[in-house]
């Protein structure tokens, strides 16, 4: 039978399935391969805290989306085209966001009356009718790859736990994708068990030539690659981008790089990635807490690393002090917290942006640090890089605010030659600095950074001492005089203020808006897709994102100025809008929403079409 | 670590040119001149010393000291010494904390440095009481302690601070006095030579918050009876005419005192700092009640296990070994790994 082939522009696939079902490894491998085919890609996992939560119910649903194109996209897209759905909770819990007529396809073996009741279902949808606006796609699934393997030398379970092969390879034909990398990907996956990487391409195949052979499917879609800037590219997620940045940080100033880290979601996979790169002198400690963690990383910044410590928002609180001292020492040192839904506990797997305030501001005494965020997966790169830089070249510590969405999701990134990212090379002090050519001086500033000499101990000559009580301008003796009290509380604060960040820029291509949408960190995709949905119905919207928050561009206020309406949406409940208000006395109003997921570009264009039509 | 050269280094190259600002008749005074006396035996630069310490009375100590040094955070000192020992090996590095900075608030990290076995001298200033706030009771303080914070007396045991260290297995511990400069000098020495973690705890007098607390170690009158010196390979006896001695009762898990004349010689334990099992320090831990009476001083513990520092040096150096690319080579390969494509 000849399949009809039908182009499309771009598809958005979600696969979903119990915990144990390997829906994430199905959807980073699907993911792979559309990579390979070169469109544009965005991705969402989306799982819960609970590694097995008990089988088949709703609370244990694990789905990752999939966004990909022939044009540049910028979120993993609002609603699915196409789900897969392993069993009834999986269907249940992703029905609500499906659109009519997206195709679901179901392994109809999961239907059965004791896993619907499980869900609540009195009927199994799959007869009820309650599915007529959908393209259903029923698919045995299990009980086809168990019959794929027969004459496989694997147990029943392993043959079963195949079955997310099978989708894939049903998944991979109906979008034509290129599977080699998948193969190459399960021979090394299961390369200790020859009869499992067989099996599993077994399943994978079985499931591509069903595809092919049944008469459900009559359609086979194209998705053309997309228009990308020369050059080679990989998959990222923000955590891997993060930690490679990290890397190139201590290649690039050539210090070695120590991280300071306490196991937490979703920061842990920054401290796996970075503990296989001793080769190029990375130190990862994982401590006995979080305080350990930040305390080691400012030990070893004493010491002349590059010190990181990395968490999230309840490990930010327990390194609080620390970071206190480090602003007092003017040492350098890296806190990236990547951000879950909080307080406390909260929902560790899930996103939001409500440690803003606690970056700028929570700290005891008048304490005050860098902060900046990345927009996207593969911009965690880059700013890890400046992050680095900041901390480096200013002598301070620098937060770094990722979160869970940008830390788990992941894009194409075009690899940056290594000779063009930033020169972070530092000098330590060598000598004396006292005017007499004899005394050390470990506060006499640079009159142009205003930071201190960092002269690391195994310095003859400058052996000094350092600590969190006051200290005298200059010499660093301890002190307790008024005026210079208040000289060192405003020079610590100058010395952010005036760290020189790049003007932020807007893009307003129709050169007449009169709104402007103001974002900062995760938010970048969904709100530059906001944004063009309204351009491409003739509306007019401006778009600027910070990726510095401390210090703010010198230009922020300028452009704020400039527009009759600023809108700030925001995954927490108007933390920049509230700094914005403040700061710049401008009327920006806040746009909130606090669900653990990212918006969706609609509800942004939906309510930016109501300001731009009013303002 | 140590120069071939003699340095020729003295105290007074170790003193600061801080003004000291401890109360008149500390015992911090005693303690930092012994070490300031005892500095130059190391023979290691200035420069390649580096003191850091948490927040209390005894940790002003850094400030005193002409070497590099640090006066950290509440508890913290021997996690910020950890990252510090960690990537710079080539230091020494000595923690300076109390009772309540090491035992209390920064308990945590005093277990795990010890667990891992640091490369750190750590000297745990011990006074049984809160100085610097003024005069509340300590994690080490005896139950009943009566103070500011507790006017009827305090209701939670205290810590033993060697056993709570051999708890964690600290591969050396040890005891010393402020006031018997000998010893304490003694005890400094073998901590120095050790390779790991050292612990050593040091009776310090505070003269306004808990005077005398350790008097009965110190008066001539009452001092050799209360006081086991332990000398390795010695057996261990003690009181003025070596009256008394330590044996290990059959069936017990401890170590007792009995009277020497009553006891034949072949029961009396010599004392052996090496033995690996640190039941057996921990026995001798345990001998002293809060009256301080039978209180062993020495070298308790000392034994050999790879420190920290050297496994994690061990890691990178082996990595590193298999490496003939630059690192900007192999930054360009690791930003190309896992799978790629190409768009012209």
């Amino acid at each position: 039978m000849t399949k009809q082939i039908r182009q499309l522009d771009r598809v958005v696939i979600r696969f979903a399935g119990d915990s144990g079902d390997g829906m994430q490894l199905t959807g980073d491998r699907f993911t792979s391969e559309t990579a390979q085919l070169g469109n544009d890609i965005s991705t969402l996992p989306n799982f819960p805290a609970e590694i097995r939560a008990p089988a088949g119910t709703l609370p244990g649903v694990s789905s990752f989306q999939v966004h990909f194109a022939d044009y540049d996209i910028l979120t993993p897209g609002d609603a699915p085209n196409v789900l897969v759905a392993m069993n009834p909770a999986a269907l249940k819990a992703n029905l609500a966001e499906l659109p009519r007529g997206a195709d679901i396809i179901v392994n109809t073996d999961e239907f059965n009356r004791r896993n619907l009741a499980k869900v609540g279902y009195t009927t199994s949808p799959l007869e009820d009718g309650s599915l007529a606006g959908y393209q259903l796609h029923p698919v045995a699934l299990t009980s086809m790859t168990v019959g794929a393997l027969a004459e496989h030398d694997v147990s029943k379970k392993d043959a079963e736990r195949a079955k997310n092969m099978f989708a894939l390879g049903l998944l991979s034909w109906m979008y034509s994708r290129p599977y080699e990398s998948t193969l190459r990907f399960l021979e090394r996956k299961f390369a200790a068990r020859p009869e499992l990487v067989a099996a599993n391409i077994a399943a994978f195949r079985a499931g591509w030539n069903f595809g092919e052979t049944t008469e459900d499917f009559s359609v086979r879609y194209e998705v053309k690659p997309a228009r990308m800037l020369p050059g080679t590219y990989r998959n990222i997620t923000g955590n891997a981008a993060l930690s490679l940045g990290l890397v190139a940080a201590g290649v690039r100033s050539g210090l070695p790089v120590f991280l300071g880290a306490y196991p937490i979601t979703p920061a842990s996979d920054i401290l796996h990635e970075l503990s296989k790169h001793k080769k190029l002198g990375v130190v990862t400690m994982q401590a006995e807490d979080e305080i350990a963690a930040v305390g080691a990383a400012l030990g070893a910044s004493y010491g002349g690393s590059l010190g990181v410590t990395t968490t999230s928002g309840p490990g930010v609180a327990l390194k609080s002090e620390t970071i206190s001292l480090a602003v007092a020492l003017e040492l350098p040192l890296v806190i990236v917290d990547v951000q879950r839904a909080g307080p406390s506990t909260g929902m560790p797997t899930k996103t939001e942006q409500a440690d803003l305030n606690m970056a700028l501001y929570g700290r005891h005494g008048e304490a005050p640090v860098a902060v900046i965020a990345p927009k996207s997966p593969a911009d965690c790169f880059y700013a890890a890089l400046e992050a680095a830089r900041i901390a480096l070249t200013y002598r301070t510590p620098v937060i770094l605010l990722s979160d869970n969405y940008v830390a788990n999701g992941s894009e194409p990134w075009l690899l940056p030659d290594v000779a063009s990212l930033p020169d972070l090379r530092v000098e330590f002090a060598t000598r004396p600095n006292g005017e007499d050519g004899t005394t050390f001086l470990p506060y006499l500033r640079d009159p142009e950074t205003l930071a201190r000499p960092w002269a690391v101990p195994g310095t003859p000559g400058l052996e000094h001492r350092i600590g969190g009580l006051e200290k005298a301008d200059k010499t660093g003796d301890i002190s307790y005089d008024p005026a210079n009290h208040d000289f060192m509380v405003r020079t610590r604060a100058a010395r952010i203020e005036t760290i020189p960040v790049p003007d932020v820029e807007v893009e307003d291509p129709d050169g007449d808006a009169r709104v402007l949408v103001l974002g900062w960190g995760s938010t970048y995709g969904p709100i530059g897709a906001a944004c063009r949905g309204l351009r491409q119905r003739g509306l007019s919207v401006a778009q600027a994102h910070l990726r510095h928050l401390a210090p703010m561009p010198a230009n922020l206020g300028e452009v704020l100025r400039s527009y009759q309406r600023v809108v700030i949406p925001e995954m927490n409940l108007g933390q920049l809008a509230h700094v914005i208000r403040a700061k710049y006395l401008v009327d920006a109003v806040g746009y909130n929403q606090v669900r653990g997921l990212p918006f969706t570009a609609a509800e942004l264009e939906t309510m930016l079409e109501e300001v731009v039509k009013n303002v | 670590m140590s120069e071939p050269v003699a340095l020729k280094l003295t105290a007074k190259d170790f003193k600061s040119d801080q003004e000291v600002r401890w109360c008149p008749g500390c015992g911090d005074y005693a303690i930092l001149a012994a070490v300031q006396g005892f500095m130059p035996e190391l023979n290691v630069p200035r420069e390649n010393i580096v003191f850091i310490s948490g927040i209390g009375c005894s940790s002003r100590f850094p400030y005193y000291m002409n070497t590099y040094g640090m006066h950290s955070i509440h508890g913290r000192a021997p996690a910020i010494a950890t990252g510090l020992s960690a990537t710079r090996p080539d230091l020494s590095v000595w923690v300076v904390t109390g009772d309540g900075d090491a035992l209390s608030i920064g308990g945590n990290h005093l277990i795990h440095a010890l667990r891992r076995n640091v490369n750190l001298k750590i000297l745990l200033f011990n006074n049984r009481i809160y100085g610097l706030t003024k005069g509340q009771y300590s994690p080490t303080s005896e139950v009943g302690k009566i103070t500011k914070s507790t006017p009827v007396g305090s209701a939670d045991a205290p810590f033993n601070p060697l056993s709570l260290a051999l708890g964690a297995e600290a591969t050396f511990v040890a005891r010393t006095i402020d006031s018997d400069r000998k010893h304490l000098q003694s005890v400094l020495r073998a901590a120095a030579a050790h390779q790991g973690s050292a612990f050593v705890e040091i009776y310090q007098n505070c003269n306004i918050f808990n005077d005398g607390a350790f008097d009965q170690l110190k008066e001539p009158a009452t001092r050799d009876d209360a006081l086991i010196r332990l000398e390795h390979g010695q057996p261990i006896t003690f009181g003025k005419d070596g009256q008394f001695c330590v044996v290990h009762p059959p069936g017990g898990f401890g170590l007792e005192v009995r009277e020497t004349a009553a006891t034949p010689a072949e029961e009396i334990v010599v004392h052996d700092a090496t033995v690996n099992d640190p039941a057996y320090a921990f026995a001798l831990s345990r001998l002293p009640g809060l009256d301080l009476r039978n209180t062993p001083i020495g070298v308790f513990r000392s034994v050999q296990r790879a420190s920290y520092d050297s496994v994690v040096q061990e890691q990178v150096a082996a990595a590193r070994a298999a490496v003939s690319e630059t690192p900007e080579e192999q930054l360009a390969g690791l930003l190309a790994g896992g799978d790629t494509w190409t768009i012209l």
